[in-house]
């Protein structure tokens, strides 16, 4: 099974990082996430820009219209993702664990992917 | 927990919504200063053994309140409040209360506060260090090294602020469409000039003062989550992402200011300059036209080009010529005439500043310019009679550096030249 971990944070207070503790946790990280991609574990990753630069396309009506912004404004913001390849959500959820340990604050969602591509050109 | 970086980084985001909240509470920019400050005490005091409350805001809008209480009747001489231990254990019910109460006004509160702090009536470097004082939270200390003045002139600026604050007339009503546009600009004029006042500054003074780039661009994203579909927002932030995002190639390590078409552009900053673009498109796909969009896209044509020789000057050219329709300057139709330079040559670009000579005499960069229009057209005495004008009015040391480096290309040339010169009647 594969899933997806969803990264959540009030961005105001990772944008109230300083760019030394931004650099830090971003090298902690990296060192959890290397040792789950040796293990054949780790799809994509990636760290979304601010919700400020966010559009959406809201597509619930005809025509579609695109507004400025995330979708929902949440006291949280979504503001990453990965993708894990677990037998179970025991063993995601240690995973996310282990990232939790290093970037402390908000939360991680954690849903099975019903739909993966990972980007490659076949 | 030992380490309290977590607390400051929630403490400074939850800043201005708290003090916005205490303000309109106590209708006292002092009163809810203090608040703010002894609700944040004793959060560094609790969170680290409580950890964090749900909402830290909402924590430290009623706790401030509460504690500003508390002192009002301890001066009083009346029975103190429950001690702070109590005060923290918020119950979710006024946790919620504040949370309703706070939501509906929360735009209108910063706004507010941040008008307060950029009242038209102060003068623009006293709204700049109310602004990072109040709103941003920095420490006086931090804003005298940034202004570089001493600490003692930096209070008095700041209290001498407040005062000329204290007698104007702020209304604490919700702000009708026109006087909440208005806000918005004036918010935005300021926040600019904040930024500007760090960007503009010399690579000697830059460790203390981009601490000022820093916050601009921090005020603009907080305008602009309030406002998130104003597009001179959208640009305003944009503008200095992308400006900000090439600070580390502007100088070299002697502390030369390095032009534009000369920075290393594999350092600059890929991911401000991401965030600027999608800004910029953002802004533009409203179709209301305004001078920060204008400059945001001059400063992305410039992130977009891989090499300075890819710049799309004639596009840079097009877009001054409308920043100079919407605000008429000839500092603009100088950067104007730099751009012409580079896509139609020089002759075309010197035609366009003669007629500013009057207005621009005293201005370094205008006999900078063209200096380098003349050098270009080979007309190398009048050249030099420009750029010796411009090293006389440099403001910087890098600033004459640069000049120096333009002179010495001129003498370079001139000899080049006289020796082509004796060649050909040797010949």
């Amino acid at each position: 099974m594969q899933y997806a971990i969803l990264c959540y944070h009030d961005e105001n207070v990772v944008c109230a990082w300083s760019k030394e503790h931004d650099e830090a946790v971003m090298a902690k990280l990296a060192v959890v996430q290397e040792k789950a991609a040796r293990a054949g574990k780790l799809g994509p990753v990636a760290r979304l820009l601010p919700t400020t630069a966010a559009t959406t396309l809201r597509k619930d009506r005809e025509p579609p219209i695109i507004i400025d912004g995330p979708f929902a404004e949440t006291k949280e913001h979504l503001l990453g993702f990965y993708i894990y390849e677990a037998e179970n959500l025991d063993e995601v959820l240690g995973f996310a664990r282990e990232l939790a340990e290093v970037n402390p604050g908000g939360s991680y969602e954690i849903r099975p992917v019903g739909l993966f591509r990972d980007g490659k050109q076949p | 927990m030992t380490d309290t970086r977590w607390i400051n980084a929630v403490l400074t985001s939850a800043r201005p919504r708290v003090v916005a909240a205490l303000l309109r509470h106590f209708r006292d920019l002092d009163m809810a200063e203090e608040a703010c400050q002894e609700a944040c005490l004793r959060a560094l005091r609790l969170w680290p053994t409580q950890g964090p409350p749900r909402d830290a805001a909402a924590w430290l809008i009623m706790v401030g309140r509460n504690a500003a209480i508390d002192a009002t009747r301890r001066q009083r001489r009346l029975t103190a409040l429950p001690d702070e231990d109590s005060i923290s254990d918020l119950s979710d019910n006024e946790v919620a209360t504040v949370e309703r109460v706070d939501a509906a006004d929360y735009r209108d509160d910063i706004l507010r506060l941040l008008f307060v702090c950029c009242h038209p009536e102060l003068p623009a470097t006293q709204q700049i260090a109310l602004a990072l004082r109040i709103v941003s939270g920095l420490s006086v200390a931090q804003i005298a090294r940034a202004f570089l003045v001493s600490e003692a002139a930096m209070e008095q600026r700041i209290t001498r602020a407040k005062r000329r604050i204290g007698g104007a007339n702020v209304p604490f009503e919700a702000p009708g469409a026109v006087e909440r546009s208005e806000r918005i600009a004036a918010v935005a004029g300021v926040i600019y000039l904040l930024f500007n006042e760090g960007y503009t500054s010399d690579v000697v003074e830059h460790g203390a003062r981009a601490v000022l780039c820093e916050e601009g661009i921090r005020l603009g994203r907080l305008l602009l989550h309030l406002f998130s579909t104003e597009p001179e927002i959208q640009a305003l932030l944009a503008l200095m992402l992308l400006q900000h995002a090439r600070a580390d190639t502007r100088f070299d390590t002697d502390g030369n200011a390095v032009l534009l078409p000369n920075q290393d552009r594999s350092r600059w900053n890929m991911k401000l300059i991401a965030e600027g673009l999608a800004l910029v498109d953002k802004a533009f796909r409203h179709r209301r036209p305004g001078p920060y969009q204008v400059q945001a896209a001059i400063a992305a044509l410039h992130g977009r080009a891989a090499r300075a020789e890819d710049t799309d000057w004639a596009q840079i050219a097009l877009l001054y010529g409308a920043l100079e329709r919407m605000q008429p300057s000839p500092v603009i139709t100088l950067n104007r005439a730099v751009a012409v330079s580079k896509a139609d040559g020089p002759a075309a670009a010197l035609a366009m500043i003669e007629p500013l000579a009057d207005q621009l005499d005293g201005y370094f960069y205008f006999h900078g310019a063209r200096g380098a229009f003349l050098l270009e057209l080979e007309r190398t005495t009048e050249a030099k009679v420009a750029f010796d004008r411009a090293i006389a009015l440099a403001n910087t040391p890098a600033e004459a550096a640069h000049i120096r480096l333009q002179l010495d290309r001129l003498a370079g040339s001139a000899r080049s030249g006289n020796m082509k010169k004796e060649n050909a009647k040797n010949s």
